[in-house]
């Protein structure tokens, strides 16, 4: 049983234009088994809450925490915080030339159990989590990312999250750009890490579209860098029936 | 890219041309000097095109006069019945493709008593390595041709470690329908130095591919040229150099399209690392006027992998005929990235280990074209101690 708590998150990111403030206190808790919808309007600091969770270097941290079973987060590296049990699906997963989706797979599954796998074992759950995500058993000999489609990109992601069986899971925006099919595919993955792993899911999505497959325990608005309203799946319903100007336009 | 340039024909400008003084620069690559004749090469100051990013005081003793041009002590192994013996600079197989087109490559051209003959036969399939090790800090020329028959199919690996101080000549032809793959591995100390002119004619339909890997050594510099003579015929020219702290690793690579129908691509990838570290890569295309449906692209990569290195990177393409299949080239030198970086440990690969990835898999498409496997262990157990260095 994981928890992942975050308490008067604030983050800011250099620009051009000086340092700017984006998280200004956000307050969440994910527990193993639930899942937790982060909706807002573009530019509403959803993504840098993804990324200051997986660690990347451009967020700073200005105050406030993020403990996964009460250890500090913020002092991790990024691969230690991979090691213990988190999760980012990117948005925009970057091509890596010259490495296959083989080594790079083998390779993360060696570094988060921290002894390679059992060959024949291996090779059985690479295919089996192919076969499910209905990804070519070509694919492992391509090079991660490079020349993927938008949606072979996500799936790849989810096939990361099937593989290494994380406790906590981020997903940013990995709706975007998937048509029904694909997005049916991806939730499914999604659903079945669910269910094998108890797995804890942050679901970001501008869209209400990819909760009708992956059903969500909890929805939170985000609204200029912190929840602005939370509740159950019915607030996702009021959503996608009025959109965010209520918010904006109280925020204003 | 480049049009087509007529340059103002400079007499006898091709071979054996006297009085290096000419004011007019050379306007196309095959105008420029070739002799054999040490004294038709000026002094070399640095400021020539081919020697200004070299640092000549390294080498003064292989730019100055005669050096010492005795049989190389080597190691050859050979399988198959291609025949390896020691020939006059006379032999009539000596000067059959090449002609020094520096001041370097004269004088290790006049000084080498014997050449290295490397003889395949025609529709014999054979693998000859020849390696050089240790051979000392006092200057040294060496010669060696490559002589491959009509239909024959052959691998010439030359490997170098130690010290050295050599200047070389090598010599390849490719006969007709032949299937050559020729790799120069400069696997030299820190403290070695190397020139190298290879120059490379190709019959009709012949194939060459032909690679260049440099792992260390304090200056080396392989100059390797095509001439695409036989209709038909094709080179893949590959490069791969990872340069160290206090390294100088060069290429200056010339392809030229003479005939009809040829193909050519040029692809080097290089990694430096370390104060100082240092590399060139030049490459010339050059497609003549008769050499219609040309395909041609040649791209040279580096990838930074720390603060105070340098890495030159000079494309050049000269088209002289309108009537071509495709003709391209790129030129890229990046600093490592950081998103690759971050996507990887966001895996828990630590650090080290993310940036051992990037970097092998940068290079791992010319590694993947080295079809000799003992080579290309050899690279790869190179690499892994150069990227045990990084982190």
């Amino acid at each position: 049983m994981a928890v992942l708590e975050i308490r008067d998150l604030h983050v800011s990111v250099e620009t051009d234009q000086g340092t700017r403030q984006i998280l200004k206190g956000v307050d969440l808790t994910i527990r193993s088994g639930e899942t937790h919808a982060i909706m807002g309007p573009n530019g509403s600091g959803k993504s840098t809450l993804a990324y200051t969770i997986a660690g990347h270097p451009r967020y700073t941290v200005d105050s406030g925490s993020i403990t996964l079973d009460g250890a500090d987060v913020l002092e991790m590296s990024v691969d230690e915080r991979a090691k213990a049990g988190l999760f980012l699906a990117m948005q925009y997963p970057v091509e890596i030339p010259g490495v296959t989706v083989s080594n790079f797979l083998r390779t993360a599954k060696t570094a988060i159990d921290g002894t390679s796998p059992a060959l024949r074992q291996w090779v059985g759950d690479v295919k089996t989590a192919m076969t499910n995500l209905k990804m070519d058993s070509s694919f492992t000999e391509r090079n991660v990312n490079e020349g993927f489609s938008g949606g072979e990109k996500k799936r790849h992601e989810i096939l990361q999250l099937e593989l290494l069986k994380p406790q906590i899971a981020v997903l940013d925006e990995t709706d975007s750009g998937l048509d029904v099919d694909a997005l049916k595919i991806v939730s499914e993955g999604v659903n079945r890490a669910k269910e094998n792993t108890g797995l804890g899911v942050l679901l970001i999505t501008h869209y209400t579209r990819i909760l009708r497959y992956i059903k969500p325990d909890f929805v939170h608005v985000f609204v200029a860098g912190k929840v602005a309203e939370q509740g159950g799946p019915e607030l996702a319903d009021r959503l996608e029936a009025e959109g965010y100007d209520r918010y904006v336009e109280a925020n204003a | 890219m480049s049009s087509a340039t007529t340059a103002p024909a400079t007499a006898g400008a091709n071979k054996n041309m006297h009085g290096a003084t000419s004011i007019v620069p050379v306007q196309t690559r095959n105008e420029r000097l070739a002799s054999f004749d040490v004294a038709d090469f000026a002094a070399v100051t640095g400021r020539e095109v081919d020697w200004k990013l070299t640092p000549i005081s390294a080498i003064s003793d292989l730019l100055d006069s005669s050096i010492d041009g005795s049989q190389l002590p080597l190691d050859i192994s050979i399988t198959g019945s291609a025949s390896v013996t020691w020939v006059s600079m006379n032999d009539a197989a000596v000067g059959s493709v090449g002609t020094p087109e520096d001041r370097a490559s004269a004088i290790a051209w006049s000084s080498t008593q014997d050449a290295l003959l490397i003889d395949v036969h025609a529709d014999d399939v054979s693998e000859v390595s020849v390696s050089r090790s240790g051979l000392g800090a006092a200057p040294r020329a060496a010669h060696t041709v490559i002589r491959v028959a009509p239909f024959a199919k052959t691998t010439v690996v030359l490997t170098s470690e130690g010290e050295a101080a050599l200047s070389e000549n090598v010599e390849i032809i490719a006969g007709d329908s032949s299937h050559v793959t020729v790799i120069s591995l400069q696997e030299w100390s820190s403290t070695a130095r190397h020139l190298a002119s290879h120059f490379i004619r190709t019959e009709k339909n012949a194939t060459v591919t032909h690679t260049v890997v440099s792992l260390s050594g304090a200056l080396v510099r392989v100059n390797p040229q095509t001439r695409l003579a036989g209709e038909g015929s094709s080179v893949n020219m590959l490069g791969l150099y990872f340069a160290d702290s206090g390294e100088h690793l060069e290429q200056q690579v010339f392809v030229h399209h003479e005939a009809a129908q040829t193909k050519s691509r040029v692809n080097y990838k290089g990694a430096l690392q370390g104060t100082g570290a240092r590399t060139v890569w030049i490459g010339d295309v050059l497609i003549g006027p008769h050499a219609v449906g040309t395909d041609s692209y040649e791209q040279n990569r580096n990838l930074v992998l720390t603060e105070g290195t340098r890495a030159d990177s000079i494309p050049n393409l000269e088209i002289k005929t309108g009537d071509i299949a495709g003709a391209g080239h790129a030129s890229a030198t990046g600093r490592f990235d950081d998103e690759q970086l971050f996507y990887l440990q966001a895996r828990g690969i630590d650090e080290a280990t993310a940036r051992q990835l990037v970097v092998r898999g940068f290079l791992n498409e010319i590694v993947q074209q080295i079809t000799v496997t003992s080579i290309a262990e050899r690279i790869e157990a190179a690499l892994d101690r150069e990227l045990e260095g990084i982190a």
